[in-house]
């Protein structure tokens, strides 16, 4: 996202440049031969990551080519039409929470004070320590008929069921509501992250040019952060298309409940695969428009001379409004939601999760968070690396496929690599039982190498995309500057690049951690022998109806979501240029 | 390099072990869809009593299956369970299990509770009840499923998902009763009677009777009797004026469901597995079905747990689990048609 670091490498860079918001043309390539030894490896290896990442999606992908008996026309006629409008309304309804919720807030605690300034700063990010399906539970139990507010507003009030409206909690809204603000954080961080790097020049220059803040906002700030909040967005509408655990527990018929329930249910892949190839184009279509808009209008900082931003002191209304609008978000996504599990802990007689029980849900759940994040950082900084100034329409391709899995549902993940370590298994064990007669049965399959490459696929993008990002922000010249002085391409990744994304790339780990920590349908489906994390746990006890059951291991994964979330609060705010 | 060399190993290992660690010898390895978080006792008897170690992944049951389906024949599950009669069959159906004799299993298990063929067998049983308020219902205004669908109950039904493995089971019973177009219109029926649209799970039907939502909820008995047999305050309140009624099909009693397992046709521990249901179906772990799930232990040589033998004997559907399980397909096209969501 942003490097502290970036104003204190002396460069070219700080000489007089252009005007702010043109783009600095990059200097053509100094040389073209044909590719050398370490470029041809690089290929490989980049070659090889993509392959590996769409496996699991092609061999779902292959499953569409067949016959489906029948079952599309049923679809057709009765649930399909309403999986694709719900899935629709959902995104729609959850890019407008996250996107109003993500950036207003980003822009309020970044250009102004008011009283809890500080404190929201940081606690706004809280949510993402929230999986949407702990939220689900929360406000089924807080909200349900039976719920603890609708009892008190009947005993207040004597009126009774029917005659007066309350919002379903089990509905479109609420799936809405739930995953708005449960991932609004993700537009939040990167706005925040964006205008906080902002040149105050530009915000002075468009000021002393005669723009209202307000304007200022609307014609230089938000164009500025334009990429930083369209990832946001983006990620947000992956994690809404890809959730599984919300709709299905709210019982919300949407795309991926409908594939989940053509694949498992009726078991008819191929439909379920044809459902799931269909999803996979449209992300890609709106993945590859986002990218080529975002081509059209780059705008990019130039100036790296950053001052402290001047906060304007906000009063009275103006002050109260913006605590309040600063307070929802939060309260909506993090503060409610836990209180309500904790009375639920407290409420909850018996059947409860023993102590050591719970220790063991927690280290198996941090170590695939460890394990995990680790390979799909490393796999993302290679890929990265690989394609970086990639010109070629190949390797931005490869950097968009790549980045599918994070909007594909985990079930079709899960399913794409039981499909794809089935068949590696089968080749292994053929190839073991000519050469050395020896009988090895499965491999790969069953242990955790099976959900670390679930995890993989999944959250590659949610690596990859800020560390692009933070890529992008490193000027060219530093690496044109490193390229002159003879440093390989090894080197400049060492000595340049890494440490100028230092702290994206913590940030980075750390998401992948949490999402990993959270993750719900892959996991499931591929764990290992005795193996169970404290997602799994809580989802299984919620849909056996033991929901106060799964208040604990709910927020203990809120917990261990937690501690990344606060050092991921303590990174933004260092994360002030000029301020390292 | 050699540090970072070994670094890698270590991450190789700590990825690989559990796999190791499953090919371990005298053991059993089970898929498991049923969730309690007591479960454990269970195997920990098991170990006990044979030595076999237990190794347990437990999911959704359809998860379960599809994963057996592509993990083909290195598949290392022996046994799967599952929560549903409708599962068992459709496991069958894709050859997931190998037929087993044994002398313990045929006489404990009753004909209409197994399959046919051996493939499967049930563990304990759980019935497909009604739940009423004993002032708002008339115990002489319920009989069947079937009367349900009455414009008497119009209004007053509290039901689950139609795409919910326990309702497509009795759809299929229907279906076997009245025939597909019987068992369309008393859907229908269901649908124009429901006091709210399908929202949340069996307990949730029974809460709601509870708070005057509607009049009759439909659940599996465990559901009420876990309520019954709580100690919580809370939930004593809400059973506190709730009774229960056992509905016939047609005439021919109560549609019960089955919980049970099957042996793996690619077991690589047959013996154990087959150990294993044998070890289920023994009163000691039979117990532990009637006491800490609250379901009706189908071997007759164990008590019931005192809720539910407080609610008396009842006339069971003695349908067998395949054949209605057989019309699933059919009873979920039924259920989109009708608009039971």
């Amino acid at each position: 996202m942003t490097d502290p670091h970036a104003a204190a490498v002396p460069s070219l860079a700080d000489a007089p440049l252009p005007a702010v918001g043109v783009s600095v043309a990059r200097l053509p390539p100094m040389t073209r031969r044909l590719p050398t030894g370490r470029e041809a490896i690089r290929f490989a290896v980049c070659a090889a990551l993509l392959l590996l990442i769409t496996t699991p999606l092609v061999a779902v992908f292959a499953q569409g080519f067949a016959a489906a008996d029948g079952l599309w026309a049923h679809l057709l006629q009765t649930v399909f039409w309403t999986y694709v409008s719900n899935t629709l309304m959902l995104c729609l309804g959850v890019g407008l929470i996250t996107g109003i919720a993500g950036t207003g807030t980003a822009w309020l605690v970044t250009m102004f004070r008011f009283p809890g300034r500080q404190l929201f700063e940081w606690a706004l990010v809280l949510p993402l320590a929230m999986p949407a399906y702990v939220l689900a539970y929360a406000y089924t139990d807080l909200l349900q008929f039976t719920g603890p507010v609708q009892t008190l507003l009947r005993q207040l009030t004597g009126v009774r069921y029917g005659e007066y409206w309350f919002p379903q909690v089990h509905s479109l809204g609420g799936a809405v509501f739930v995953l708005g603000f449960a991932l609004y954080p993700y537009v939040y961080l990167l706005a925040r992250a964006a205008f906080n790097e902002q040149s105050v020049c530009a915000l002075e220059v468009s000021r002393t040019l005669g723009c209202s803040p307000a304007a200022t906002l609307w014609r230089v700030a938000l164009p500025l952060a334009r990429p930083a909040i369209a990832t946001g967005v983006t990620f947000a509408l992956m994690e809404t298309l890809a959730d599984f655990g919300a709709v299905k527990y709210f019982e919300v018929p949407t795309y991926t409940t409908g594939i989940y329930r053509a694949w498992f249910a009726t078991a008819n892949p191929t439909v379920a695969s044809q459902l799931a190839s269909a999803l996979l184009l449209f992300v890609f279509v709106v993945f590859a428009a986002e990218r080529l808009s975002r081509r059209a209008g780059r705008h990019r900082h130039t100036s790296n001379r950053y001052r402290s931003l001047r906060h304007d002191r906000l009063r009275g209304i103006a002050a109260a409004a913006a605590i309040v609008a600063c307070i929802l978000p939060l309260a909506c996504g993090f503060v409610l939601p836990a209180a309500t599990l904790f009375a639920m802990a407290a409420h909850s007689g018996g059947d409860l999760l023993s102590t050591p029980r719970l220790i063991e849900l927690a280290r198996d759940t941090v170590l695939l968070g460890a394990i995990a994040s680790v390979v799909i950082i490393t796999c993302a900084v290679v890929a990265l690396y690989a394609l970086r100034g990639g010109r070629s329409l190949l390797a931005r391709l490869a950097a968009m496929v790549c980045s599918i899995g994070y909007a594909t549902p985990g079930v079709v993940i899960g399913i794409g690599i039981l499909i794809a370590i089935g068949a590696l298994d089968r080749l292994l064990a053929t190839g073991l039982q000519q050469a050395f007669g020896i009988s090895a049965g499965m491999l790969l399959g069953g242990t955790l190498a099976a959900i670390t490459y679930g995890c993989l696929v999944r959250f590659f993008a949610v690596a990859y995309g800020p560390l692009e990002a933070a890529m992008a922000k490193i000027k060219p010249s530093y690496e044109d500057a490193a390229r002159l002085l003879r440093g390989s391409s090894t080197s400049v990744l060492r000595h340049v690049h890494l440490p100028l994304m230092r702290s994206s790339l913590m940030i980075a780990a750390l998401i992948v951690c949490v999402d990993v920590m959270k993750e719900l349908p892959a996991t499931m489906i591929l764990r290992p022998f005795n193996f169970d994390t404290l997602a799994t746990e809580a989802f299984q006890l919620a849909t056996t109806e033991r929901l106060d059951a799964a208040a604990v291991p709910s927020l203990l994964i809120v917990a261990a979501g937690l501690l990344p979330v606060i050092l991921l609060c303590r990174e933004v705010r260092r994360s002030r240029p000029g301020q390292g | 390099m050699a540090g970072r060399l070994r670094g890698l190993f270590a991450l190789l290992a700590a990825i690989l072990l559990p796999a190791l660690a499953a090919a371990a010898s005298n053991e059993v390895n089970i898929y498991n869809s049923r969730h309690y978080t007591t479960d454990t006792r269970l195997w920990e008897g098991f170990t006990a009593k044979t030595g076999i170690k237990v190794n347990v992944i437990s999911a959704d049951h359809d998860q379960l299956i599809q994963r057996i389906l592509q993990e083909g024949e290195n598949s290392p599950a022996d046994v799967l369970i599952t929560v549903d009669a409708g599962r068992l069959v459709f496991a069958a159906d894709k050859n997931i299990f190998a037929p087993v004799s044994s002398p313990i299993l045929e006489k404990t298990v009753p004909a209409n509770l197994r399959d046919p063929k051996n493939l499967w067998f049930g563990l304990a049983y759980r019935a497909r009840i009604l739940v009423y308020h004993k002032d708002r219902v008339v115990p002489s205004e319920l009989s069947t499923y079937e009367a349900l669908a009455d414009p008497a109950f119009k209004g007053r039904i509290l039901v689950r998902s139609g795409t919910n493995t326990y309702n497509l089971g009795l759809m299929g019973a229907v279906i076997d009763a009245d025939g597909v177009a019987g068992a369309e219109a008393w859907g229908r029926g269901i649908v124009t009677n429901m006091a709210r649209p399908p929202e949340g799970g069996d307990t949730d039907q029974i809460k709601a009777v509870a708070a005057g939502l509607g009049d009759v909820a439909l659940s599996n008995h465990y559901y009420f009797a876990r309520l019954a047999g709580s100690a919580n305050p809370d939930d004593q309140a809400i059973v506190r004026n709730l009774r229960v009624f056992f509905p016939s099909l047609d005439d021919r009693g109560t549609h019960i469901n089955i919980s049970g397992a099957g042996v793996v046709r690619t077991a690589k521990n047959r013996d154990n597995a087959i150990r294993l249901l044998e070890y289920l179906l023994s009163p000691e772990a039979q117990a532990y079905f009637a006491d800490v799930a609250f379901e009706y232990p189908v071997n007759a040589a164990v008590p019931l747990n005192p809720t539910l033998a407080a609610w008396g004997p009842f006339k069971q559907d003695r349908l067998n689990p395949a054949v209605y399980a057989a019309n699933s397909a059919e009873a979920a096209n039924i259920m989109d048609r009708v608009g039971w969501k």
